[in-house]
């Protein structure tokens, strides 16, 4: 089916063949009558009508006669669980568990990799170490080079290289399965009442792997002003560089609470956040689409592909070539300047305090207002080229030891937070600015060289980080009201 | 041989692969409807021999890739998934354009064999536009477990085009499909597809304009299928005829005697 957007675009082109149309009627005038009918037809759609079904006349008389159906009472597996997977009882419970099994299998399965290569890491540097004094290299160039540099990387690599190699595979076994169709079709009308594209389940589907891939698959939306709103949305839903920090958080602060309970309490933290990612997704979208992006939804037919048998050495290969080995790359880029920077700018000190201090100090009133405090904002903005060093930054800065710690286990890090006085709605309110706050340097380029204009850009920034203050500042002033009456 | 002196008219549509292609034999398209496991037959064919990018000025991802069959180098290229050609998305009308103004020497419709009837609707599409059409039936192994059986001997013969049954996740049939899409693009085999037939209305029409505009197609595109395009309603086809074939649609026309 044509949808109305299309339809228009048609109706649009149409004029312009008919002022050919008229100029080819005045030099001839026999062609009148062709010109008349085209002209008439195409504007009703007839013609066009018609010869699409004979189009499929043709397709179905054909198919009728080569292909024979063995009638022996099968049983269409597919329509079966299809009756399960996108019904209206249990299509969202069951994508519910499918998003809880995936983040509990990450996180009891990324700790002890997590811990051995951190281990390896950090002991390499040492030998690091050893090999520039033993060369007489200068402290600064120590620093910079061993305790900014290669400790974010050891950090980065360490904590997302085997969350990643466990999610990205489970991912793409489920893309393979033809399980994700189910998902936009089960999301897709809400979609349509927020005013957006049914297609927006899809990209918002790819960006819990990667914003910017995200706004990438936002191509697949024909309509401009769908497509706008999908792209602008799309960093609400958290992505692979935000899980370890989500998770890291969800496990100590709130899985902390119970000890035999601790990694399931953890991945429906996770999952409540993504579940508050989708509400907001839903919401923003339908502002704007009742605001700067007006318009009506486009119909666009869904096919459920039918299932199919997942082939695992292609997922395996797929998975760590495409996407883990993309992600780390990035990663990798980024922290090695970032680590650098950040060491100089904690080691750098006017009149007794580091620069760095003196600028979360700046921060530290509007974090306050909204539960936070200042480093956590300066880390958040330090971590614009990516999310994954944003609680390296901050706990470097309270430390204040001038380098990113090592944390081979996830409770130091809690002690830590806690000594600096985090409580449960500090993490909680971490957490959800994590996932609402402006996308990643690398998201926000490819908005702005998928739109074409630094403006959409800006927007989408703009958009995120006010939502994030409004959501964290109501969160805080509804803790500050509870914690006043008891 | 690539035909370096046809890539001016074949114009930009070629621009983009001239780096990777200037060493290949045949330039052959991979057309199909999504899902069908048209990616699973490029992967297959091209192993680690791609190279991914963008359409020129478009935000529709492209891969190309090649591979080598009986001392021939091939120039695979993966058109945008599509339901049809009529040029409705974007990635309809970057398939349309790349199938007829690129003229590749062998078009290749993916199509799933669990359910062909809706694929062949681009299948007709596709041999309204050029008869050097392979057809790659695909998912044969998934009919068979759900039934469905493929008369290919028959299918190819009122099609009129060579129609091979593949299963690609494993490979089966793809060296067939190698073989087939040679003898079309070394023109060892010329298919007559079949001519889907219209209502004598539309017929009487397709004629009229067809008459027309011949002259002015000087043998590049089929006159039939633009004069179809033009009852469609299509207003993309005349401004790609324009740029592609660097024809002027309106000024030539006038030229036509009455």
């Amino acid at each position: 089916m044509p949808n109305s957007s299309v339809k228009r675009e048609v109706a649009a082109g149409i004029d312009r063949i008919d002022i050919d149309c008229t100029a080819v009627v005045a030099a001839d005038a026999d062609s009148m009558t062709i010109e008349d009918t085209v002209k008439e037809h195409a504007s009703t759609g007839r013609i066009e009508d018609e010869i699409v079904s004979a189009i499929y006349d043709h397709a179905d008389a054909i198919a009728t006669d080569v292909v024979l159906r063995h009638t022996r009472n099968r049983v269409d597996w597919d329509d079966r669980i299809d009756s399960i997977l996108t019904s209206k009882a249990f299509g969202y419970p069951v994508m519910l568990l499918v998003l809880a099994l995936v983040f509990w299998i990450t996180i009891s399965g990324a700790n002890y990799p997590s811990a051995l290569l951190s281990k390896l890491l950090f002991g390499f540097e040492d030998r690091l170490t050893e090999l520039l004094l033993r060369l007489h290299s200068p402290e600064w160039l120590h620093g910079v080079l061993v305790l900014g540099m290669y400790r974010t990387l050891a950090w980065v690599v360490s904590v997302m290289l085997p969350p990643m190699a466990i999610f990205f595979p489970l991912f793409t076994f489920l893309e393979d399965l033809g399980y994700l169709p189910r998902v936009a079709f089960n999301l897709d009308h809400w979609f349509k009442r927020a005013g957006a594209h049914g297609k927006q389940a899809l990209t918002m589907s790819m960006g819990f792997g990667c914003n910017a891939a995200g706004v990438i698959a936002a191509r697949v939306i024909e309509s401009p002003r769908e497509r706008l709103i999908a792209i602008l949305t799309n960093s609400f839903v958290p992505c692979n560089g935000r899980f370890p920090a989500l998770i890291a958080l969800a496990a100590t602060f709130v899985g902390g609470m119970s000890a035999s309970l601790s990694n399931l309490i953890a991945s429906a933290t996770v999952v409540g956040l993504v579940i508050i990612g989708i509400l907001v997704t839903l919401l923003i979208s339908l502002a704007l689409s009742k605001t700067i992006l007006k318009g009506v939804p486009s119909a666009f037919t869904l096919e459920l592909p039918p299932y199919r048998k997942p082939q695992l050495g292609r997922i395996i290969v797929r998975s760590l070539l495409d996407r883990t080995l993309f992600v780390l790359k990035r990663a990798v880029i980024v922290a090695l300047p970032a680590g650098a920077v950040t060491w100089v700018v904690a080691n750098t000190y006017i009149g007794g305090t580091s620069v760095l201090d003196i600028a979360s100090g700046w921060l530290d009133p509007i974090g306050r207002m909204i539960g936070l405090d200042g480093v956590i904002l300066l880390a958040f903005i330090l971590g614009l080229p990516a999310n994954e060093i944003v609680i390296p930054i901050a706990l470097m800065s309270y430390l204040s030891t001038g380098m990113m710690i090592e944390l081979d286990s996830a409770s130091a890090m809690h002690e830590v937070f806690v000594s600096k006085g985090w409580t449960l709605i500090t993490a909680l309110n971490f957490m959800l600015f994590s996932v609402l706050h402006f996308p990643c340097g690398t998201t926000l380029l490819t908005i702005k060289s998928e739109t074409g204009s630094f403006k959409w850009a800006a927007v989408t920034a703009g958009i995120t980080t006010l939502t994030a203050f409004v959501v964290c500042w109501l969160v805080a002033q509804t803790a500050n009201l509870i914690g006043g009456l008891l | 041989m690539f035909r370096h002196d046809l890539a001016n008219q074949r114009g930009v549509l070629r621009d983009g692969f001239r780096a990777s292609s200037a060493n290949a034999d045949y330039i052959v398209a991979l057309a199909g409807n999504p899902n069908t496991g048209k990616s699973t037959v490029f992967n297959h064919l091209t192993g680690l021999n791609q190279h991914t990018g963008n359409w020129a000025g478009k935000t529709v991802a492209q891969a190309t890739g090649t591979y080598a069959h009986n001392g021939k180098r091939v120039l695979l290229v993966d058109l945008p998934g599509t339901y049809s050609l009529l040029s409705r998305s974007p990635e309809e009308e970057i398939a349309r354009d790349f199938i007829c103004f690129a003229d590749p020497d062998a078009t290749v419709v993916v199509t799933d064999a669990t359910c062909l009837q809706r694929h062949l609707n681009l299948v007709l599409q596709v041999i309204e536009m050029t008869p050097r059409v392979v057809v790659c039936l695909n998912l044969i192994d998934e009919a068979k477990r759900k039934g469905i059986e493929v008369d290919c001997a028959r299918l190819s013969e009122r099609l009129g085009i060579p129609v091979v049954p593949t299963a690609a996740r494993n490979g089966y049939g793809l060296e067939r499909l190698k073989d087939c899409v040679e003898a079309v693009a070394t023109g060892q085999l010329s298919p007559s597809p079949l001519e889907v037939r219209y209502p004598p209305t539309i017929e009487r029409q397709i004629e009229a304009i067809e008459r027309e505009i011949a002259p002015v197609l000087s043998g590049k595109l089929k006159p039939r299928w633009v004069a179809l395009r033009l009852l469609d309603g299509d207003p993309s086809i005349v401004k790609s005829i324009e740029r592609h074939l660097g024809v002027r649609m309106l000024d030539a026309r006038k030229k036509v005697p009455a």
